[in-house]
């Protein structure tokens, strides 16, 4: 089966460590509002379908370049919507040798993407906000799934990078970091904690595509802003990075 | 009192790979022992700052002298801060002083002179007119008619015609290790045994050998005018920088070639470094030194230019390259401790694009080296990278350095004839309107058939083109072949020479612009439809292009395989030509800044491409079309095979700081990885930017904020605000590679 592709970065620095090939797919669930991609929501969107031979083969090509940490990360978009098609592709990157990130919201759950983790070296987990309110009125949908993924990669011994966008005024209140730091506080398989800043580097994909961008008004993290939250999530967490 | 290094054939022989080999202390170690300028050091270089100030403020040339014909001795000692300098000698009698030199051209000088304000001394124009004969007047004698016209109409350009063609880079390492006397009697000695039948070769060989060892007693007196005494070997490292110095010092008097490349010396003084630091008669602080201050002396060096040459060699470069580190074909690494404090003036004296610092990468390097080299690349974009590995497996020696921009030299066994490049963009046009230029129509090419139909076949391009390149070759090796026979004949690089074995081996240099774009013209005609519309006298204005075609810069070996083919086809052309002094050919992919004429000198392209608008330098993919990031980028440019263009293929690859990583840390690691997997990959070279796209914005604006800014173009460095308005904005449309 082809894969929908949206978009590639053969020098990706940010999704996972060392130098990674980042396979950005089509179709997401979530309607982040802050989304910096939203060409990538809709599934039926303007993308390639992708022979899986042919990502494998960039792969392959690009190998040298992965050095010891690096390799491939699936983003998005969701990538676990695409999980079926996805579970042959891992498989031969695996055979390859490939080092295999996934970069997921973990709102999505079924057979095909329980084996789809399985295959995966390491979990790029975004957990957009603890408190479910504020996750629903953020992404348009619920976060239990997100916790019970996280909490599913911790019992199978999968290790994981907790990521979390910091939107002022939507998920930078410090209480409900305060209520995520201690719920995470106790994994063993969390081995870094990513603060992404929020940007608006994507405003002008919303214009372009006639949509209306709703945070306007939100200004980008200062960053006495992104320090403090740096220094909250330490108290949990011993390895926290600022993106 | 002598230094006692361990013996070996160099005993015996002039030959200092022997010596290096010997008595090289590898260091695999970090930068943790490197320390700052002295308090001279820092002395010297304020007075060059403010020489600098001056050049800058007095339209880039400080002062010249119209009457003085330089030459090794011609001119009384100069310093810069006699006191506190460990190394002297300038070009001339004062610092940023330009000398003039006619041999290569009088009507050059005198116009270099006019353009600054200046005119020549008429009793030297007087000379160089009626009785001494210039290199100039020589190639334009003997040019035939075709290649007047593939000269001026554009697809022959920059020849080393009238300027010096430069590139020769002499063993200077040897007067540090035998001195003068030793190495006036070798070559008096292959003198002696250039005996009969007396052919033309023979003759002419006698007279060079004569001419060089007159160069090496000049060399004796440009000595004795500084108070040293050239006529023994070195006898402590300073001596030894010192010696090495004053031979390049004497090339640089003599000759203004366009590239006047140093070589490889620093892990060569290393060696006496070391013995030093070993008998507690230098410290790390002063070893630092004299380094810092040879490497003033280098950033001092000027030469008379005219506008017509900073059209093609922007920013008022002279290409002494120095190649850094690198490992013996024996596995052993080059990498010395010198090797870091040749990069360590970065710091002290802050970036600078001269010396051209080259770093002949493996991925077996020293790991504190490798990280060194990054961390330099991040902070300063001074430095450039090429190949090391694929260098010694596929031209054989581990004793090179890099003259010019990225061309391999086995130093003191090779030499190389430069030969500038011509336009492969602007030859496809000529496959295209049936062999006239697209500009003026002139008939450049007889027999080419017309296409067809306006909507282009691609078999039928190709087989056009192919021909249209096989006449290009002739004309480009009838121009060559001129040109050097020329250039030794008026303008023998004597003093060069006379560091160089007798009778060594010749590189022709031939090179080409414009290669992304006859790719992808070539890939839009085979997988779009392209129409061309023409004229009323049926010439291409411009190309209509419907449906996709993949691009070079995308590791799609659809279009990218077109350009390892396209460059094989040319190469094999150029190969089958008979070349002056049987000197074996090589091609490059580089253009130095030429690709900024040499778009303005092109019709529209097949690919889209609107009329003059700049190429892309090098080997580069076109600005923009690189669209899945920089690895795929550099994939589709390590595909192209050293093999078929030995002379080098140009690659000069910018990114935004962020784009490395997140923290410092992760963008030295991802540096060195990048480097790695492209060299790991068979790619040639590659030049490292580390900037942002503001800064050199606010570098056009405001030039006095940015007096250092440093940045690599296409095989060399410039200062940016040196650069044209032009030349400025071509170097910021360049793929930046920034996040997503």
């Amino acid at each position: 089966m082809a894969i929908k592709v949206h978009s590639y970065e053969s020098l990706g620095t940010y999704d996972g460590p060392g130098i990674r090939l980042v396979v950005f797919l089509q179709g997401c669930n979530f309607r982040c509002l802050y989304c910096a991609n939203p060409d990538t929501i809709n599934p039926q969107g303007e993308s390639k379908a992708t022979d899986p031979q042919d990502i494998l083969r960039m792969a392959t090509n690009q190998k040298p370049f992965f050095g010891k940490k690096g390799g491939i990360t699936f983003s998005g978009g969701e990538p676990t919507i695409q999980a079926k098609d996805l579970i042959p592709l891992f498989r031969m990157l695996k055979k390859e040798g490939i080092h295999i990130c996934l970069d997921t919201n973990g709102s999505i759950w079924n057979e095909d993407v329980k084996e789809l983790l399985t295959l995966t070296d390491l979990v790029l987990l975004d957990v957009k906000e603890f408190n479910d309110i504020r996750h629903r009125r953020l992404t348009g949908h619920s976060n239990a799934q997100t916790l019970e993924t996280a909490a599913w990669l911790e019992a199978n011994e999968k290790p994981f990078w907790l990521r979390y966008v910091l939107v002022p005024s939507y998920s930078s209140f410090r209480e409900d970091i305060k209520a995520l730091g201690a719920h995470f506080h106790p994994y063993r398989m969390i081995e870094r904690v990513e603060i992404l800043p929020y940007h608006t580097l994507g405003v002008h994909k919303y214009e372009a595509m006639g949509l209306d961008y709703q945070l306007k008004k939100v200004p980008q993290n200062t960053p006495e802003e992104l320090e403090e939250a740096r220094i909250l999530f330490e108290t949990y967490f011993i390895k926290v990075y600022v993106n | 009192m002598t230094m006692n290094f361990k013996p070996g054939r160099w005993n015996h022989h002039v030959d200092v790979t022997d010596f290096v080999k010997t008595n090289i202390t590898p260091y695999v170690g970090n930068a943790s022992f490197l320390t700052g300028p002295t308090e001279r050091t820092k002395a010297v270089w304020n007075k060059c700052l403010e020489a600098l100030a001056e050049e800058r403020a007095n339209n880039g040339v400080r002062s010249l002298d119209p009457s003085t014909v330089s030459t090794i001795t011609s001119f009384a000692p100069g310093y810069i801060d006699k006191n506190n300098e460990v190394i002297v000698g300038l070009q001339t009698d004062e610092v940023l002083r330009r000398a003039i030199k006619p041999f290569g051209g009088i009507k050059v000088v005198e116009k270099a002179c006019r353009e600054n304000g200046t005119e020549v001394d008429p009793k030297v124009k007087d000379i160089f007119t009626h009785y001494r004969k210039t290199h100039n007047d020589g190639v334009f004698d003997a040019y035939t008619e075709e290649i007047r016209s593939f000269r001026s109409l554009g697809f022959l350009t920059g020849l080393p015609d009238n300027y010096a063609r430069g590139r020769i880079i002499g063993d200077y390492r040897r007067l540090a290790l035998y001195g003068l006397d030793r190495l006036i009697e070798a070559k008096q000695d292959d003198l002696r045994h250039l005996t009969s039948p007396m052919t033309d070769e023979r003759i002419r060989l006698r007279e060079e050998v004569m001419e060089q060892i007159k160069a090496l007693k000049e060399i004796k007196i440009l000595g004795e005018q500084y108070g040293l005494d050239l006529s023994r070997p070195a006898e402590t490292a300073q001596e030894a920088v010192q010696w090495v110095y004053m031979a390049y010092l004497a090339a640089v008097k003599e000759q203004d070639g366009a590239a006047m490349s140093l070589g490889n010396v620093s892990s060569f003084l290393d060696i006496y470094i070391e013995y030093d630091l070993a008998h507690g008669t230098l410290d790390e602080a002063h070893a630092q030194e004299l380094i810092d201050q040879f490497v003033i002396k280098l950033r001092m060096v000027r030469h008379l230019r005219m506008q017509a040459y900073t059209d093609i060699f922007a920013g008022d470069p002279t290409w002494v390259t120095e190649s850094i580190g690198g490992r013996f074909n024996d596995g052993r690494v080059k990498v010395t401790k010198t090797s870091f404090r040749f990069l360590q003036t970065l710091y002290n004296l802050g970036p600078s694009p001269e010396p051209n610092l080259t770093v002949l990468w493996s991925p077996q390097l020293p790991e504190g080296f490798k990280d060194f080299c990054a961390q330099v690349s991040i902070d300063t974009s001074s430095i450039q990278y090429e190949n090391d590995d694929l260098m010694r497996e596929v031209r054989g020696s581990d004793d090179y350095g890099i003259a010019c921009c990225v061309s391999y030299q086995d130093i003191g066994r090779h030499i190389q004839f430069f030969g500038a490049r011509c336009n492969l963009a602007k030859a496809l046009l000529l496959a295209i309107n049936g062999g006239r230029c697209e500009n003026t129509g002139t008939v450049m090419v007889k027999d080419i058939p017309v296409l067809s139909n306006d909507e282009l076949n691609f078999e039928e391009v190709l087989a056009n083109y192919k021909k249209v390149l096989k006449e290009m070759a002739r004309v480009y090796n009838d121009a060559m072949n001129i040109i050097h026979y020329m250039h030794d004949k008026y303008y023998y690089e004597k003093a060069q020479m006379a560091f160089v074995d007798t009778d060594p081996e010749i590189n022709l240099a031939y090179g080409v612009a414009g290669m992304s774009i006859a790719v992808d013209s070539l890939s839009a005609i085979k997988y779009a439809k392209v129409k061309a519309r023409r004229n009323d006298i049926g010439l291409t204005e411009g190309f209509d292009i419907e449906g996709e075609f993949p691009c070079f810069g995308n590791d799609d070996d659809r279009v990218d395989h077109l350009a390892v083919d396209l460059i094989y086809y040319f190469d094999e052309e150029l190969k089958k030509l008979p070349v002056y002094k049987h000197a074996k050919p090589t091609l490059s992919i580089l253009t130095i800044t030429s690709n900024v004429m040499y778009g303005k000198k092109t019709g529209a392209t097949p690919d889209g491409r609107a009329k003059g608008v700049a190429f892309a330098p090098g080997a580069n993919p076109m600005h923009g079309r690189d669209k899945n990031g920089a690895v795929a980028s550099l994939s589709s440019v390590a595909k192209l095979r050293y093999r078929d263009s030995q002379d080098g293929i140009s690659n000069t690859f910018s990114i935004v700081p962020k784009s490395l990583g997140v923290d410092r840390e992760s963008r030295i690691e991802n540096l060195v990885t990048l480097m790695d997997g492209y060299f790991v990959k068979g790619a040639h070279h590659l030049n490292v930017n580390v900037l942002n796209r503001e800064m050199l914005e606010d570098a056009m604006e405001h030039p006095e904020k940015y007096p250092q800014l440093t940045i690599r173009v296409s095989g060399y460095a410039v200062n940016f605000i040196k650069l044209s308005r032009e030349h400025q904005l071509e170097v910021i449309s360049r793929s930046f590679h920034e996040r997503m």
